[in-house]
């Protein structure tokens, strides 16, 4: 198998096993994600579940399906850059405004 | 050297270890969650900041949002094995596999327009409230990328195929890149689902 930068000595049998387990997996995660719905939980424990279980779902796809698990080291770090500054675009305005948005009486 | 064009070729730069495909890819990816990462920082923002938000699964149609989801994983799967596809260099399994990803594409893209005319029909258009605003924004926005995605890996599925023969790395590199960008769009979606259909809730002040 000639070697594509990245992706040498390849076992791609491998790879198609992972990829159909990763798919499983994702199954199971949207129904237990839709079914956690009927469970009437509260509001913070059920956003803090759901995400929970959307940020799994996340990592499985991007690490199995966009090979991140296995690729350079350089962009893990770009990609932890842009969540690190994702996370300062939504503590930012909620920070500076927290007091609009939940007043301290 | 300040003439050389950047070359097509899937050889890995000393500099960064990777071939200038992939690095682009991923940079205009990162540039792309910082796109969906303000539009989800702004509904955090407007939904903790309004007492008065209606709950919007009243609005919404989970089981058309979760068959949307089961969809778009499955084209996630069927595209990288049509990655597979490319690097066994076997172009009967590599078009049925892309061709089921433009399909599985486009039955979610059916599926939104029923959703979106559902939606009017009931008079719940954008301006009907702000949660009606950001649903048809964000899964409007996701949508478009769901289109361009489509043409993309239409293109290499059956429009550049003769590549596959001429300079099978390349070609499969072209396929992987494709790909980074449908699963990048299947993991928006992953996120866009629970936040607007399932996690939404009355007014949360309650003072």
């Amino acid at each position: 198998m000639d070697a594509i930068a990245g992706h040498d000595h390849v076992d791609l049998k491998k790879h198609v096993r992972t990829y159909m387990l990763v798919f499983g997996s994702l199954m199971v995660l949207t129904l237990v994600t839709v079914g956690l719905r009927y469970l009437d939980l509260p509001v913070v424990p059920a956003i803090m579940i759901a995400l929970a279980i959307a940020m799994v779902k996340g990592s499985l796809v991007a690490c199995y399906f966009m090979h991140l698990i296995s690729e350079r080291k350089l962009i893990l770090i770009i990609m932890l850059a842009t969540v690190f500054f994702f996370f300062g675009v939504l503590l930012g305005p909620v920070v500076t405004e927290l007091n609009e948005i939940n007043p301290i009486k | 050297m300040s003439t050389a064009a950047i070359p097509y070729t899937v050889e890995a730069r000393p500099d960064t270890g990777l071939n200038n495909v992939k690095l682009g890819i991923w940079l205009f990816l990162a540039s792309e969650v910082m796109l969906f990462g303000s539009l989800f920082a702004a509904y955090i923002m407007l939904r903790t900041g309004n007492p008065a938000w209606g709950a919007g699964s009243e609005l919404l149609s989970i089981p058309l949002a979760t068959l949307n989801t089961v969809v778009l994983i499955t084209s996630s799967v069927t595209m990288v094995m049509s990655w597979v596809a490319a690097m066994e260099r076997k172009l009967g399994k590599f078009r049925l596999y892309m061709g089921s990803t433009v399909a599985l594409g486009a039955v979610f893209m059916v599926v939104k327009g029923f959703e979106y005319a559902a939606k009017f029909e009931h008079h719940h258009p954008p301006a009907y409230s702000t949660f009606m605003a950001c649903y048809f924004t964000f899964t409007g926005l996701h949508a478009l990328h769901v289109l361009a995605g489509m043409g993309v890996n239409f293109y290499f599925g059956f429009l550049n195929t003769k590549m596959m023969a001429s300079n099978p790395q390349q070609f499969a590199n072209r396929v992987e890149t494709a790909g980074l960008f449908w699963h990048f769009v299947d993991l928006v979606w992953i996120f866009l689902f629970p936040v607007l259909y399932l996690l939404n809730f009355g007014p949360l002040n309650h003072h």
